[in-house]
């Protein structure tokens, strides 16, 4: 007899309303999130065809991607974003969503937010257009990121039209050494399979690591599957995800959330669950990760020299090539000891209260480097909040590092805060693309929250695991 | 919905790999509540610091098939990114792959992508290159790329195939027609109904 279905499977079958003509699943979506950048196009199409949303109360909005993070006074000095945040807004009255606005404590990047309040839960389906929605799954649950029209497929629906991916079990077994963290475990899933690797799978994180991670680390490592070209990733519920929805805002109460719980562990992946694929990694290979090129797979140990263009695989040479011409770097080049101009610590991976406290440990009774620019960015209003109840606050400012208001801030650069120039920043985020941080030809180092703050304070790329 | 079974232009070779989003259109031009206007900043960063990007080259002015290397619209789900390209002219793309939101956000917008191997990217590339003038071929139903005397097969999941040639890439009305279903569904998933807790 075969294996049980895993999770993803089983779930996707329970959300299944049909086959569509073209012979795609129309599945339910469970939970939609939605914010100012990719609904205003949505809400239009939903008007020009007289249609309503169908279960308003299943979707809620934020704002995240154009929110300044220091002066926050209405109107917005940027004439576009300001239109943006007038436009969610009246979508939001309009159609009857709940939007939690920069006046709602709640308020910040879509990722956090969404967990934060209980609202992603295992064995629901969840969608947002946004790529990191992946970051959901950390939960067990099915989470798609998706673009304007199906933004509009899901208002109106409640539904979208998507084909069945494969599951990849991706494995890691073992303990992490002190100094590296859930963001280096994902960097280094994504340096050994690629950044389109994933294309076609949807990624289940599972084994011994990620059974030992807190949720937070679980939602640094889910939210770059997607850097990895997985559409979404996810990690099985267990006791863990069960205590972090306990007493949420919107998680379910009493009796329910007895039932609830029952329901979401029984929903685990098993020892003979099926995949389409498999792949194991160890912990203890993994080292504080890098990044030296502009796609999230070009990284290195922080230890490690870049290889030399010829150990690359053929097809990905001119790639590696392009990479280091725009970054300035030389093959067999080491990363560590690169000078930075710009910190940035903040975005959907790394911008939560745990983050923000491992990376106050490094800084504490150090200052960041001269010439180094150091932004601190909570990920949410309550990230914020709590950062401040524990004082982090002053440690980053004594440390030299500036304190701001929740938003994406500068892992895209759509609000004021970005590079200048060719500057070198050192950043928590999820993406080193060219031009990523607003300037074109600025360059980004991805790296966890500590060795960004290390970084911030040498003045260059340093080993986390060095600093006193 | 119009029938895409066909598609014939020329063609602008852009055959470089991992080609994300933030490339295609860069994030300022996302500060916009319609589309309008976003195929003039196509590429626009790249194109500032290459003054021979094919985008901005005399010879591929008119294009309607873009032909690009591996992982093509890698990066975030913005729709932005096929809107930008299409209203530059793009009508296909060919590709040795695509990433997959930008793939369906394509799809949603009755903008074909079909894969081909990296010897075809490479040969079909050279083939724009050196006549400029050659149209392309970009055929659903045969599942075939065509170009001069060059004729390559493509893929395409059968289901993004299927609802382009049969006109039906529309999906918000399928969606919606079938009301009674989503209602069911709805109705079996413990979470709908507060895991039926008395509470
Ligand atoms: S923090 Fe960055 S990656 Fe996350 S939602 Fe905002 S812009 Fe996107």
């Amino acid at each position: 007899m075969s294996g049980r279905q895993n999770l993803f499977n089983r779930v996707w079958d329970l959300h299944t309303v049909g086959t569509l003509a073209s012979g795609q699943t129309q599945l339910f979506i469970g939970q939609h999130l939605i914010h100012e950048v990719t609904s205003p196009q949505a809400f239009q199409m939903l008007r020009d065809r007289g249609l309503k949303v169908m279960y308003p109360e299943r979707t809620l909005a934020t704002v995240d991607h154009i929110i300044p993070t220091d002066n926050q006074a209405r109107p917005f000095l940027d004439v576009l974003a300001e239109e943006m945040m007038s436009a969610v807004e009246k979508n939001c009255r309009e159609f009857g969503v709940t939007l939690l606005n920069l006046n709602d404590s709640r308020q910040g990047i879509v990722h956090i937010v969404g967990p934060e309040q209980g609202l992603t839960q295992p064995g629901i389906t969840l969608a947002c257009g946004d790529s990191h929605t992946s970051t959901h799954g950390a939960f067990g649950c099915i989470a798609f990121g998706i673009g304007t029209s199906q933004v509009a497929d899901v208002l109106a629906s409640q539904t979208m039209a998507l084909g069945r991916p494969k599951v990849r079990r991706v494995g890691v077994d073992g303990k992490l050494h002190p100094g590296v963290f859930a963001k280096d475990v994902i960097l280094h899933i994504i340096r050994k399979l690629g950044v389109q690797g994933g294309v076609g799978y949807a990624y289940e994180f599972a084994g011994s690591t990620f059974d030992a991670m807190t949720m937070e680390e679980r939602m640094t490592v889910c939210n770059m599957s997607i850097e990895g070209g997985a559409r979404c990733g996810y990690i099985n519920p267990d006791q863990t995800t069960v205590e972090y929805l306990r007493g949420r805002p919107l998680s379910p109460k009493g009796e329910a959330f007895e039932l609830a719980a029952k329901w979401w562990l029984g929903l685990a992946s098993q020892p003979d669950s099926e995949f389409d694929d498999r792949v194991d990694l160890k912990a203890e290979d993994i080292e504080p990760t890098v990044t030296w090129g502009i796609n999230p797979a070009q990284s290195v140990g922080v230890n490690e020299a870049i290889g030399a263009v010829s150990d690359f695989p053929v097809g990905e040479q001119q790639g590696v090539r392009e990479a280091l011409e725009f970054m300035e770097l030389k093959e067999k080049q080491k990363i560590r000891g690169l000078k930075i101009d710009v910190a940035f610590i903040g975005s959907c991976t790394n911008g939560r209260i745990s983050d923000l406290r491992e990376a106050a440990k490094v800084a504490q009774g150090h200052h960041v480097a001269p010439n180094v620019r150091a932004l601190v960015v909570p990920g949410s209003q309550q990230v914020r909040v709590q950062a401040e109840a524990e004082g982090l606050h002053k440690i980053f400012e004594a440390a030299g590092f500036e304190w701001r208001a929740a938003g994406c801030s500068m892992c895209l650069a759509m609000n004021p805060d970005k590079l200048r120039g060719r500057e070198i920043c050192a950043s928590s985020s999820n993406r080193n693309f060219k031009g990523r941080q607003g300037s074109p030809t600025g360059r980004t180092l991805l790296m966890s929250p500590a060795m960004v703050a290390a970084a911030a304070i040498n003045g260059a790329v340093a080993d986390v695991r060095e600093m006193a | 919905m119009q029938k895409i079974e066909q598609i014939t232009g020329t063609a602008v070779p852009l055959p470089l790999d991992d080609i994300d989003t933030d490339r295609i259109i860069p994030a300022r031009y996302l500060r916009c509540v319609t589309f309008e206007g976003l195929g003039e900043h196509a590429f626009e960063d790249d194109r500032k610091q290459n003054s021979k990007h094919p985008f901005d080259d005399a010879r591929y002015q008119g294009a309607s098939v873009l032909v690009a290397g591996r992982n093509f619209g890698c990066g975030s789900s913005r729709e932005h990114a096929p809107q930008a390209l299409i209203r530059w002219g793009i009508k296909a793309l060919i590709a040795e792959s695509f990433a997959e939101i930008f793939f369906g956000n394509c799809t949603a917008n009755g903008t074909p992508c079909v894969c081909v191997s990296e010897d075809a990217v490479r040969q079909l590339a050279a083939a724009v290159t050196a006549n400029p003038q050659t149209a392309v071929t970009v055929d659903l139903a045969t599942l075939q790329v065509r170009c001069g005397a060059l004729a390559f097969p493509c893929t395409m999941p059968e289901g993004a195939r299927k609802s382009l040639t049969s006109g039906q890439w529309d999906f918000l009305a399928q969606l919606v027609e079938n009301e009674a279903g989503i209602k069911a569904t709805a109705k079996r998933l413990p979470y709908m109904s507060n895991f039926s807790a008395v509470s």
